[in-house]
This record gives structure tokens, C-alpha cells and sequence, in this order.
């Protein structure tokens, strides 16, 4: 469904952060994208959505080339790929309502979406979507008011609202503590699974990547130097993505990871180191 | 107020969702907006314009913006000259005595470490100074000491001691509280405790506030000379009530060109003691 | 370093030698450039008028006390007037340097020519006082309160444009680009992503604008621009200082309240 090729990105200032990517990722699939801070994980999905130019290469979604789109049509293929962002990146004096609702504003014409007369399907569809996160209490609060998890819950809902074929996530879990981090991976691959959507997911944690995604991709200086299952993600794959580091007392922590009662006694300890 | 937030969801689930309103009293804001209204009127007829004449001004309007594009600095040249170099020296003068005055009636402006007396008096001078207008002080000032240059620098001093007292005392009120009790503890000395404890907190925001008044000062002084306190004004009013827009012009392009200038200054001053 | 040796002791000093020389010589050329300028002043004041200012000033208080209160009454139109002056120069000032200000603002300007446009608005409008646009009005449009509404409108757009595209460019972008992702147009970003952020910051600028706008609206009148400044002139012209005293009470009320309702109304928006 969705390719890239031949991806590359230089900064203005001469920074190489993508070399030469080529990826595919079908329908339906969640992909974990994972690899040491400046390795090009953020540039590779903004490159998706062209919130940063790519320098060369293609993107494709659905047969159709989404490099070379300008104005209305970029708009169009950007409502059609939802996004969730590391500061979950509400605009906090708006309430919870109106941040869902601005997932819908491609589709609502200008004057409409500043008076905010949205169709009440998609004020409908914006409930639900609370519900299904559990925030339909939060309807009129502030995007201040909210607590992290919160936010990102929202996030969430305003990415879905755009009924996106694919969702780019960016770092989701960065600024969460452990037990929320799971709480919003396990949200956002049950709604990848309900409603058949890809996903590209930007994540630091390799204990989270390899309990929620399909398939990984580990991307180093640029270039991608692993793609395969999740399973395959051995010390040495490890070691080729991040560098030299004793990864088996990483597995240990992640073995005992394994069991839900258990991930909540880590969690805890893991609070209590970093409080 | 929990019903509320329920009908609202439940009036959302059936498609109908508005904002909630800035003002939630619905009377309240009715009689907000019929204020508003009323206000718009009444200002409406209390503004007589006389159309006719604005009509007949625009030519001079555009005469006016034309002449920004031919101005005449030459034939006017001396007392421009003698104007700004009157209105330079009254504000550095003027900036310098008044920040120095400033700072004592800061000091006792700062509920944090000055004595209820003091506090109230300063304060009331500080009050006294930022209400009136520089030209209303102007006048005054020219009256008592006569025309010239003097009342200017005496009129700028008295204005930059409300503006610079005021903020300063601001600033100190949100100094930090530690480092003033930790030189506190040490046994210092008043002085010793302003000069550990307070001022090196202050002092960038104090260095970009006189700069910036130095900038103030500058644009007041192209006024006051109006009431006759010196400097460049009496030269642009003089131009302006001819219709010599090309000399005005001219004067005024100089202004511009000055509190540029000063404010590029001042930013890399500020940049380099932050 | 600043810890020295002298005299094989070692001796801590604030600065560097080569520094302190550097900081003593700027106070040095510092104060030579204040007393050149006192200088200046000093020889284009005649001094003769000095030696009697105390008199002078001793007279002039003694006619101001006590307030002629007799002409209150006549006082408050013109008052409402330079309320009125003060609120739609402020109104009129907001109407035109909100779109100036993101005209001007790096991130959201759509052209850097535009930009420079804006920015030479702003500064052209910053640097030149009130009363000098209410002498130019007067000339233009004639005397009374609508060259004074102007005059102050014009003053206005630079404090407030400065102000405000200062307060644009420093919003948080993630919430732009959010709202970017979703395939909004530039409107809906600046609508949805820009305006949210900037609301606290416009108000209190706003309100802040309005009640230095009341102050200088008092003095307009001298120039022919309305409101209560055209009593006062009279007054000073008719030399009636017990009425000018009147005046300057006024005033002081007028602003002392202004500024109360105008910090009321930015805790409440901040």
C-alpha cells in the first residue's frame, strides 16, 4: 500500500539523515521503526507526509506518487494519513472536543471549521472515537487540563477522525512513564487491528517494539539495516543498529517483561529509579 | 453542573456540538454584547466628522505620504541639524540623570525590601510620574524654568523616574528569595546585601530597560520641543503647520532611521550582557 | 583567570586585568559622553531664568491650590471624549496590525518581501509619537476627535503589531504541524494552530495598549486632536491655573482607574 523509494533526505545544513530507503508496508501491517536518536526515524515518517521535503526518492500510497503533490492535492493525501506526535502536540487552550474535531478540518471548508459548524456525523464519529479511548468525560475540558496519557489519547482520536489509511507515529511513548506507554501502544495497534489501518511507529524502546509490532525495521545513520520479524531482533541485529552495549541484560529485563502482572512490577521499579 | 456536561455529551452523540461559550451566563452575555452596541453608538454620534473637510485633506494626505519619497533635508538643513544634535544630547542627559534617580526610588518601591513608609512614599512618586503625559510635565516645566533645552532634560528625567522606578522595583519584587536570605545569613551589610543578593539578579533585564528608555526618551524629545522644552520638535511642528511635508518628512524619516539604529544597538547590548 | 599573582600572593579579582581595564574604560568614555552632552545642554539654557524658578514654581503651585472645581461639570464631555478617543484608536490599531503582525512573524509571513513591508510599518509607526500623528491629522483631516482616534490608531499599530508577531514567533510548532498533518489549509493553521496560542497574549497586549493609549489621548487636544487636552490648553493659555490643577486631577482619576481595570482584566485573561 504504501511505498518508499530510494528516500533520501540532506539538510540545508548539509546533514545526511536519510540514505537511499526503500520500504513497503501493506495494508494492515503495524511497523515498528526503531534506531538510535538522529537516525532519520522522525525525518523518515515526516518525509511520508512531506512536513519535511525529501531530497530525492519517491513515496507512494495507493498507486499514487505523493513527492511531487502541491497545495489541495497535498492536502488531500495528507488527510488520508493520520499522525500522532511524541508532545502529543494539542493545541492545549482548545478543549479535548475541538482537538478531535480539527482531525476533520481538511474535509470542512474554512468559515466552517472557524465558526466550528462541523456535520454532525463528524461530531458523531468524534464521540465515539472518545469513547473508544475512554475520554468522553473529558468532552469540555482544556487540552491543558488533561494528564499525558490523556493527551496522547487525544492525539489519537484526532488522527483517527481523519478516517487515515496509514498512521505515522512519531515517538509515542517518549514523555509517558512505562505502564501509560503500554496503555497507548496496546490503544494504537488495537485500532491499527479494528480498522485494518498500517502503521509506521517511531519508537526508542526495543521491549515495546518487539511486544506490540509486526515487523521492525531498524534504521541506523539513514540507512535501513534490519527489516524482518520482531523474533529475529538477536543481540547482533541489536548490536548492527545501536552499537555495542550488553544486550542481554536488556533481554533479561524484557523477559520478565512477559507476563502483564510482571510488566507492572517492572514498571514499578522502573518508577522508582526515575521518579 | 454534571447534568450539563451530560446533556452536552448527549446532545454531542446526536451530532449537535457547539463550543462552550466564553461567558456561560446567557444573560450576562446578552447584556455584554448589547453594551457593546450601545457604546458603538453612542461614539458614533458623539464623533462629528465633517466629511467635506476630510475629503478636501485627503489631497493633502497624499501629498504628505508622496513627500516621503522626496525628502528635503537641505534647505532646512541647520535647524535640523541644531534640532536632533538638541534632542541627542537632552536624551542621553536626560536618560542618565533619570536612571540614576530611578534607582533609589526603585529600591523603595520593592515591597521586599523596603520599610511601609518608604514603600508608599516612592510609590506615590512613581505614580505621580508614569500618569501624566511627558507634554503635560513639559508644560509645566517651561513654565517654571523658562524655555530651552533644561525643562526638556528636567521633563524626560521625571518621566524615565516613574517608568525605570516601576519596572525596577518589579523586578526585584520577583528576585529570588534564596540568595537574598543565604547574603542575609552571612551578616552583610545593607549595601553589601543589595549589592550581593539583588543586583545580580536584576541587572540584565535593569541594562536592557535603560536602553530601551534611552530609545523612549529619544522619541518623547521630538515631542516636547513642541511646548517649547527643545530639541527637534519645535523644527517638525513648524514644517508640518506650513505644509512643508518635504522638510517634515525628512525629520521624521530621521527619527525612524534614529530608534532603528539605537534599537539594533540596544539588542546586541542586551545579547551581549544576558 | 581571575585569581593572580602579585607578589607571589594569590590575590582573586572579579575580572581579568586586560576585562576590567576594558569595563573601566567604557564608564570612563561613558561619562565623557554625558558630560559633553550636559555640556550642551548646559550652554543653550539661559540660565538667568533659573535663579528665579523656585519663585516661579512656588507661584504657580500656590495659584493651582486650591482646584477650581466649579468647572467640573463642563469636563466630563471632553473626558468621555478622550476615553472614547483612546478606546476606538485602540480598536482601529488592533483591526489593522492583527493581520500586520502576521505579516510580519518569520514563521508565519507567506513572503519576505511582505514581511519587510510589515516590519517598516511597525517600526515607521513605533517610532513616531501620538501628538506628532495628531499635528499631521489635524493638518489633514481637520480638527476633533476623529484626527485623534487616528492619530492614536496609527501610534498604536506598531507597539501592538511589534508586540503580537513577537508573540507569534515564539508559539510552540508542534501544534502547527499537527494541525498541518491533517491536511488543514493555511488558514485553518493560522485559524486553528496560531490563534489558540497567541489569544492570552493578544488580550493582554491589547488592554495593556489601551491604557498607555488613555494617557496619551489626555494631550492630544493641545493640537487640536479633542478630548480633554483642548480645556487644558485654554486653561494654561488663559493662565487659569486653579483650572488646570481641575484638569490634572481628572486626568490622574481617569488614569489610576484605567490602569486598575486594565490589570483586573489581564489577570484575567493570563
Amino acid at each position: 500500500m504504501l511505498t518508499l523509494k530510494g528516500l533520501t533526505k540532506r539538510y540545508d545544513t548539509g546533514d545526511l539523515a536519510l540514505r537511499d530507503v526503500d520500504l513497503q508496508v501493506p495494508a494492515g501491517q503495524v511497523l515498528a521503526l526503531i534506531g538510535p536518536s538522529g537516525a532519520g526515524k522522525s525525518t523518515l515518517i515526516r518525509c511520508i507526509n512531506r512536513l519535511v521535503e525529501p531530497s530525492a526518492g519517491t513515496v507512494t500510497l495507493d498507486g499514487r506518487e505523493l513527492s511531487t503533490l502541491r497545495g489541495s492535492d497535498l492536502r488531500k493525501a495528507r488527510r488520508q494519513i493520520g499522525m500522532i506526535f511524541q508532545n502529543y502536540a494539542l493545541v492545549e487552550r482548545l478543549s479535548v472536543m475541538e482537538n478531535v474535531l480539527s482531525g476533520r478540518l481538511a474535509y470542512t471548508g474554512f468559515w466552517r471549521s472557524y465558526f466550528r459548524r462541523f456535520p454532525a456525523d463528524d461530531v458523531r464519529q468524534a464521540v465515539h472515537l472518545l469513547e473508544r479511548v475512554g475520554l468522553e468525560s473529558m468532552l469540555d475540558k482544556r487540552g491543558d487540563a488533561l494528564s499525558g496519557g490523556q493527551k496522547q489519547r487525544v492525539g489519537i482520536a484526532r488522527a483517527l477522525m481523519q478516517n487515515p489509511k496509514l498512521l505515522l507515529v512519531d515517538e509515542p511513548t517518549a514523555s509517558l512513564d512505562p505502564k501509560t506507554s503500554r496503555q497507548i501502544m496496546r490503544l494504537i495497534c488495537e485500532l491499527c487491528r479494528e480498522q485494518n489501518l498500517a502503521a509506521i511507529i517511531n519508537i526508542h524502546d526495543v521491549a515495546l517494539a518487539r511486544q506490540f509490532a509486526d515487523r521492525v525495521v531498524g534504521l541506523r545513520e539513514g540507512a535501513v539495516v534490519y527489516d524482518g520479524a520482531p523474533e529475529g531482533l538477536s543481540p547482533e541485529v541489536l548490536t548492527s543498529i545501536y552499537g555495542e552495549e550488553d544486550w542481554n541484560a536488556a533481554q533479561r529485563v524484557e523477559d520478565d517483561a512477559a507476563g502483564d502482572e510482571a510488566a507492572r512490577d517492572v514498571d514499578r521499579a522502573l518508577m522508582d529509579g526515575h521518579p | 453542573m454534571s447534568s450539563l456536561a451530560d446533556n452536552r455529551l448527549q446532545a454531542a452523540r446526536e451530532g449537535n456540538w457547539r463550543p462552550r461559550p466564553l461567558v456561560e451566563r446567557a444573560w450576562l452575555r446578552w447584556a455584554l454584547n448589547a453594551g457593546a452596541l450601545v457604546y458603538l453608538v453612542l461614539v458614533w454620534f458623539s464623533v462629528d466628522v465633517n466629511w467635506a473637510r476630510v475629503a478636501q485633506g485627503m489631497d493633502r494626505g497624499l501629498a504628505f505620504l508622496a513627500s516621503f519619497l522626496t525628502p528635503d533635508f537641505v534647505s532646512r538643513g541647520g535647524e535640523i541639524a541644531t534640532g536632533l544634535a538638541e534632542s541627542l544630547t537632552m536624551t542621553v542627559t536626560a536618560t542618565v540623570i533619570g536612571i540614576l534617580l530611578a534607582i533609589p526610588v526603585g529600591l523603595g518601591a520593592a515591597r521586599n525590601i523596603s520599610p511601609m513608609p518608604v514603600y508608599w512614599v516612592c510609590r506615590a512618586v512613581i505614580a505621580i510620574s508614569r500618569t501624566f503625559q511627558e507634554i503635560i510635565i513639559a508644560i509645566l516645566f517651561v513654565t517654571m524654568f523658562g524655555f530651552g533645552p533644561l525643562a526638556g532634560v528636567l521633563t524626560l528625567a521625571f518621566a524615565t523616574i516613574g517608568f525605570i522606578a516601576k519596572l525596577l522595583a518589579e523586578d526585584i519584587e520577583d528576585t529570588r528569595k534564596e540568595p537574598l536570605e543565604a547574603i542575609r545569613a552571612t551578616g552583610a551589610s545593607w549595601w553589601q546585601w543589595i549589592h550581593y543578593a539583588v543586583q545580580p539578579q536584576i541587572m540584565p533585564r535593569f541594562i536592557g530597560l535603560s536602553l530601551y528608555r534611552l530609545d523612549i526618551n529619544f522619541r518623547e524629545s521630538a515631542v516636547i520641543g513642541i511646548v517649547g522644552a527643545g530639541g527637534i520638535g519645535a523644527t517638525l511642528n513648524t514644517s508640518i503647520n506650513r505644509y512643508d511635508y518635504n522638510t517634515s518628512a525628512a525629520v521624521l524619516l530621521l527619527i525612524i532611521g534614529i530608534v532603528l539604529a539605537s534599537e539594533y544597538v540596544s539588542g546586541r547590548v542586551r545579547r551581549w550582557v544576558a | 583567570m581571575p585569581l593572580l599573582q602579585i607578589n607571589n600572593e594569590p590575590v582573586w579579582r572579579q575580572r581579568e586585568p586586560a576585562r576590567q581595564r576594558l569595563v573601566w574604560l567604557g564608564w570612563f568614555l561613558g561619562v565623557c559622553l554625558f558630560l559633553f552632552c550636559a555640556r550642551i545642554v548646559s550652554d543653550n539654557t539661559i540660565w538667568e531664568f533659573m535663579t528665579d524658578a523656585h519663585i516661579q514654581a512656588a507661584s504657580l503651585i500656590g495659584r493651582m491650590v486650591p482646584p477650581d472645581w466649579s468647572i467640573t461639570a463642563s469636563l466630563l464631555l471632553p473626558l468621555w471624549d478622550t476615553v472614547n478617543i483612546a478606546t476606538v484608536g485602540t480598536a482601529l490599531g488592533v483591526l489593522i496590525s492583527f493581520p500586520l503582525a502576521f505579516l510580519a512573524a518569520a514563521n508565519t509571513s507567506p513572503h519576505p518581501s511582505l514581511r519587510a513591508f510589515a516590519l517598516t510599518v511597525i517600526v515607521s509607526s513605533r517610532s513616531i509619537n501620538a501628538l506628532i500623528w495628531a499635528i499631521l491629522l489635524v493638518t489633514i483631516v481637520g480638527p476633533g476627535l476623529l484626527a485623534g482616534m487616528v492619530a492614536i490608531a496609527l501610534r498604536s499599530i506598531g507597539f501592538l503589531g511589534k508586540l503580537l508577531y513577537e508573540a507569534i514567533e515564539e508559539i510552540d510548532t508542534g501544534p502547527v504541524e499537527a494541525i498541518r498533518a491533517t491536511g488543514a489549509r493555511p488558514m485553518q493553521e493560522l485559524a486553528w494552530g496560531v490563534l489558540p496560542q497567541i489569544m492570552p497574549a493578544f488580550a493582554g497586549i491589547t488592554v495593556y495598549r489601551w491604557d498607555i493609549n488613555i494617557r496619551e489621548s489626555t494631550v492630544l487636544g493641545l493640537v487640536g486632536a479633542g478630548g480633554i487636552g483642548l480645556q487644558m490648553n485654554a486653561a494654561i493659555n488663559n493662565l487659569a491655573w486653579g483650572q488646570v490643577a481641575t484638569v490634572f486631577v481628572l486626568i490622574f482619576a481617569t488614569v489610576i482607574l484605567s490602569e486598575w481595570v486594565s490589570a483586573r482584566i489581564r489577570h484575567a485573561v493570563i
